[in-house]
């Protein structure tokens, strides 16, 4: 019998399989599109309204939130869904590594993340915002896609089978990342003790990139941000990778 | 040279929690190419957590085990088995039909065979008019084939089935025993965990008993019913009541129970116990309405098995 050897390039092919299959369940339902815009629409709205804040600085601002909040909302809870469901065990017996499973789940989250981000640049390009670097600009929505989906998977590592427990978890994090990140008041605007804090998460670094491509001014230079942004995307993808391993096999 | 070996298990053995619950206790067995091999036990003998560490899906702590050559747990390994895992569920948001293709994607199925492939397994398996309703819309027994289906699409050389027919309408159960026996034909290995003693005695060539994590017999289903010894019965009804007391006491018996209005008497001896009971329903005025022996069957062979263990 002719057995398919297990080479890097099938795994990728099936961890896109995952990643549609995601999709198909999980992203392509009309209440989960509609919450994953209006959700971080109306706690940006909510910071802003009654501020006299310009277009071109709310938009990289709206822009790092809708992003950051679409490719961390589902990624965290298929796994625990999976094996709520009965379904992860199956998946797990078919010939494909953990790591395929995690990578198809991110896939699927970032498809997400940069649909969803569709929604404020349009908006803002149709209220007249200019890109200085579309190039740089496009590119660092994608990484960051990314860098939010495998951190949105790093969330469902505890091996609990419980949403909710994740969704906790995960808010618990996402919701002080998002008031350090220079979202709501530029880094420079920040005490040098605010601006620390901020390095450490991944949403300052989109921040800033998005702000100097429509503003025309960050704080970091772009090359150090586009670095920093990879790093967290190598460092979350690795963790992952590593601990879902572990942890995984304990859900069934 | 191809080894006649399927799967090969040597010591395998599970520990839950901080390593005091022993799952699994150095279990050893190996199941020929073409075999069907029963995995029969109790509610919590060790039979699923044997069955997901043969088919990758946990780790074992100590042993090792391989299918067709190839270490379990590998991507080898999964790739020539099929797996139906005990309550396991298709997709409910995709349509059977999908749930089919997804597993052929995960196989790697080729592409050009993948159609035909597909519409022959949901039509074998009476599905084909519902490929494109949601699974979540299937009833048990049309999910449970689905799963089957979606085992079978990779044309796996090796199947795991976990409970395959348990809660079933019987018509589901069928078309499964029968599809099972088809592929059995065609040369493929079947590894099956049942509570049905029934089934794992007409389905399977070979059965394994396991009982609290350690295996107590691994024979033909009919040595194991013939060589478990004193289990011979003779089934006896009268047209009036008595103590079961007063038919323990005959000779040769070694136990009574009573189903309905019937006793079945367990012995070594049973042309001897006819004798005895001929002469007892003589001497008391009681007439014999029905008498029937019987060999001792798997079940009996199962519950004798494990009941000796767990002493």
């Amino acid at each position: 019998m002719m057995v398919p050897s297990a080479t890097t390039l099938q795994q990728a092919q099936r961890a896109l399989a995952i990643a549609r299959k995601d999709i198909r369940i999980y992203y392509s339902k009309g209440p989960v599109v509609i919450f994953g815009v209006l959700f971080p629409v109306f706690l940006f709205l909510s910071f802003t309204i009654g501020r006299d804040v310009s277009v071109d600085f709310m938009i990289p601002g709206l822009l790092g939130m809708i992003l950051f909040f679409t490719a961390t909302a589902i990624s965290p809870i298929v796994a625990p869904w999976e094996a709520q469901a009965r379904t992860l065990e199956r998946l797990m017996s078919c010939p494909v590594r953990i790591e395929t499973i995690i990578l198809g789940d991110i896939l699927a989250s970032f498809a997400f993340g940069l649909f969803i981000s569709l929604v404020p640049v349009i908006l803002g390009l149709a209220l007249g915002i200019t890109v200085s670097n579309p190039f740089i600009f496009a590119a660092a929505i994608i990484v960051a896609a990314l860098c939010f989906s495998s951190l949105g998977n790093v969330f469902s590592i505890p091996p609990t089978n419980q949403p909710a427990t994740v969704n906790m978890i995960a808010s618990v994090i996402k919701f002080p990342v998002v008031f350090i990140s220079g979202i709501f008041i530029s880094l420079d605007e920040l005490p040098s003790w605010g601006q620390v804090i901020a390095y450490i998460s991944p949403l300052t670094y989109f921040t800033d990139i998005a702000r100097n491509s429509i503003q025309g001014q960050g704080h970091l230079p772009i090359a150090i941000d586009l670095l920093a942004l990879l790093a967290f995307t190598a460092i979350f993808l690795l963790v992952a990778m590593k601990l879902h391993q572990r942890t995984m096999p304990r859900r069934i | 040279m191809e080894s006649s070996r399927a799967i090969q298990v040597e010591n395998l053995t599970k520990r839950f929690g901080e390593g005091e619950v022993v799952a699994v206790d150095h279990v050893s067995f190996e199941v020929k190419r073409g075999e069907i091999f029963g995995f029969l036990g109790p509610n919590g003998a060790g039979k699923t957590t044997t069955v997901r560490m043969l088919t990758g899906v946990i780790r074992a702590d100590e042993g090792s085990a391989s299918i067709l050559g190839y270490k379990v747990g590998s991507l080898m390994a999964k790739q020539v088995v099929g797996v139906v895992p005990e309550m396991a569920n298709a997709y409910p948001d995709l349509s059977g039909w999908n749930n089919l293709m997804l597993m052929a994607k995960l196989y790697g199925v080729p592409a050009r065979e993948v159609q035909e492939r597909g519409i022959a397994l949901l039509r074998g398996l009476g599905l084909l008019g519902r490929k494109d309703h949601l699974a979540r819309t299937y009833s048990k027994g049309m999910k449970q084939r689905l799963i089957l289906s979606m085992a079978l699409i990779s044309e796996p050389e090796v199947l795991f089935l976990d409970e395959p027919t348990s809660g079933l309408d019987v018509q589901s159960a069928r078309l499964i025993k029968d599809l099972l026996q088809n592929l059995n034909r065609q040369g493929k290995t079947i590894f099956l965990t049942t509570h049905d003693i029934e089934e794992a005695s007409r389905l399977c060539t070979k059965v394994a008993i396991i009982n609290q994590g350690k295996i107590v017999a691994i024979d033909a289903p009919e040595k194991l019913r013939v060589a478990t010894s004193g289990m011979h019965s003779i089934e006896v009804s009268f047209d009036g009541s008595l103590n079961p007391e007063v038919l323990a006491k005959l000779p040769g018996v070694n136990a009574v129970k009573r189903l309905g209005d019937k006793y079945r008497l367990y012995t070594a001896d049973p042309s001897e116990l006819v004798i005895s009971l001929v002469n007892y329903s003589c001497s008391n005025g009681l007439r014999i309405v029905s008498l029937n022996m019987l060999a001792p069957s798997l079940e009996d062979a199962f519950v004798a098995l494990t009941e000796k263990e767990s002493k």
